[in-house]
């Protein structure tokens, strides 16, 4: 029933993508979201859509995730778009009542749609090809320089790792309680909004009572291993920056000076 | 009447690379009042099939009928029908007690008749009667805060609070777990109880196949998503070479009885402690 969300969860693969050093990808991803909102034209986002479906294709991960990744969006998108589409003034090409659609309108609805589309893509492939814990080596490494100023990196990194493991054991345990109380014959779709609402409680209780317990035992369990902090641990695989890894960042380079030049000139 | 399942196949998280076939068309009928017992290694797939029996997930091929009614009918009818076929079937998960949720032992155990939309009179008596079936005294605990109550007085809240749907199967995820022999024990017997007075049938999954042996009259073997073996529990755990390659151990006391036989101690086979303490018994006395 939730089995279809999708979100933080890592596809085993050994693709170029699942390859790269994770710290590298997260900058990478971090400088590809800003590039989406620095292209204007068209032309140029079509060059990056199509370098986005390529990564896409490379992951090997199936498209109908990224399909399911885009489900829950999907409504922002669309508002998105008839927002843009209705509001922006130009070239008319369509009038009835109140409502008018300018040329501008259309381009710049689809482009700021496109917009949405890509950021969420690019964003899922990262956890789509990168383990979790590999995921929190690069967000700790790249932390690392604000422990200077105070910056709890290590903690900060470890407390995602811990949200990222536990989306799919709390989405796995809301599904068998759900289960469990629509055998008891409770109902989750039907009544206004108030009566729904209470009926979430039977899902609810039982829900924070087991994430209390688990916090717990994770917390027991951490102790009993001796477990305190960033100071001084070591690491079984440590990152390391490999010829693939150079490749990539010259490809980037070379995919920015295009994405720019087709920005300028076209 | 029966709960048939046919041919049925089902799928986790399929078209992902995380796919994993859980089962595989798998076939089985569950009389009424009958005592079922599922049996097999971990993964196996014993979970995936006793949440077909009630419509909780849906086979991708193959049918579910609960008396006749098919869980997989998706016109309006159907749907209606699926609703009073699922009241029939009362599962109880693993770790039931994690699904508390009320104020009070009463309060929480009358959940499922309330939605079914009965009056308070009636709501009332049925969690008296499952209190009364699960061992609860009313009195003491009615008023009591489910979380409580120690781990095993929980489960049995759980437990009531499915036996207060009155339903005509009652499907049971490994009750037994994690609980200490003496409330074991009395668990088991109650589930008997609720079959000898109530005619319930009862299906449960089961890793002590010692249970298995004596309570049972039909179980069902599970190897890789696929039923291995079906029948009395006495004819499938002779099977000693299946067993094996199904990752399980024949009961303490067939594998005992049929070392005897080996040594020459026992004629044939038997099945029962009291049975083994009759017969060794009477050699004894006879020798003297
Ligand atoms: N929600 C799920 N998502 C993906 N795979 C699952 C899910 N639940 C079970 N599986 C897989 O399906 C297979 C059968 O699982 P199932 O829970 O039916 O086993 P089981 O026989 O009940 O085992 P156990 O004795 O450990 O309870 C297992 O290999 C398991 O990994
Ligand atoms: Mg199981």
């Amino acid at each position: 029933m939730l089995g279809n969300i999708t979100v933080g969860q890592y596809f085993p693969g050994n693709s170029l993508l699942h390859r790269l050093d994770p710290r590298l990808k997260i900058v990478l991803l971090f400088l590809m979201l800003i590039e989406v909102f620095l292209l204007e034209k068209p032309a140029a986002y079509a060059f990056f859509t199509a370098v986005t479906v390529l990564f896409v294709v490379i992951s090997r991960v199936p498209l109908r995730t990224f399909v399911r990744a885009l489900k829950p969006l999907w409504w922002i998108v669309l508002f998105t778009f008839v927002i843009h589409l209705l509001t922006t003034p130009g070239r008319e090409i369509f009038h009835a009542g109140i409502l008018t659609i300018s040329e501008e309108g259309l381009t710049k609805g689809c482009l700021i749609s496109l917009r949405l589309v890509l950021l969420i893509v690019l964003s899922s492939l990262l956890t789509f090809t990168t383990s979790p814990l590999k995921l929190t080596d690069g967000m700790d490494a790249l932390l690392s320089p604000g422990k200077r100023f105070g910056l709890p990196a290590h903690e900060l990194a470890m407390m995602m790792t811990i949200a990222l493991r536990f989306i799919p054991t709390l989405i796995e345990e809301t599904d068998t309680i759900i289960k469990a109380q629509e055998s008891r014959g409770a109902d989750f779709t039907t009544g206004n909004m108030f009566v729904r609402l209470k009926n979430m409680l039977p899902i609810l209780v039982p829900l924070f009572l087991s994430s209390f317990r688990r916090a717990d035992e994770l917390a027991l369990a951490m102790e009993a291993r001796c477990y305190r902090g960033g100071e001084g641990r070591t690491q079984m695989k440590e990152l390391r920056f490999a010829t693939w890894d150079g490749a990539a960042v010259l490809l980037f380079l070379l995919f920015t000076v295009a994405a720019f030049l087709l920005n300028h000139y076209l | 009447m029966s709960i048939e399942v046919s041919h049925v196949s089902y799928t986790y998280m399929p078209g992902t690379p995380l796919s994993r076939q859980a089962l595989d068309d798998v076939s089985a009928v569950i009389p009424e009042g009958s005592v079922t017992a599922v049996a097999g290694h971990t993964g196996s797939g014993k979970s995936t099939f006793i949440q077909h029996l009630n419509g909780l997930l849906k086979p991708y091929t193959g049918k579910v009928f609960v008396d006749g009614t098919d869980l997989g009918d998706r016109s309006k009818k159907g749907k209606r029908a699926l609703v009073q076929a699922r009241r029939k079937v009362g599962m109880v998960f693993q770790y039931p007690e994690q699904q508390l949720f009320e104020e009070t032992v009463a309060k929480d155990i009358a959940f499922g008749p309330r939605s079914l939309g009965l009056g308070e009179s009636e709501i009332d008596e049925r969690v008296k009667r499952a209190m009364d079936a699960v061992g609860l005294a009313y009195d003491e605990f009615a008023d009591k805060p489910p979380f409580r109550l120690s781990g095993g007085q929980m489960r049995r809240v759980a437990i009531a609070g499915v036996l207060a749907l009155e339903p005509a199967y009652l499907v049971l995820d490994e009750p037994t777990a994690g609980l200490d022999p003496r409330s074991r024990e009395e668990l088991l017997q109650q589930m008997m109880r609720l079959h000898r007075k109530q005619h319930t049938a009862i299906i449960f999954v089961s890793h002590h196949m010692d249970d298995i042996l004596r309570l049972a009259d039909t179980m069902l073997l599970f190897r890789d998503g696929k039923i291995a073996a079906k029948g009395a529990p006495r004819e499938v755990f002779m099977q000693t070479e299946l067993l094996k390659e199904c990752g399980l151990r024949p009961p303490r006391i067939m594998e005992l009885s049929s070392e005897l036989c080996r040594a020459g101690y026992l004629s044939q086979m038997v099945y029962t402690e009291k049975e083994l303490v009759d017969v060794l018994g009477r050699r004894l006395r006879d020798a003297r």
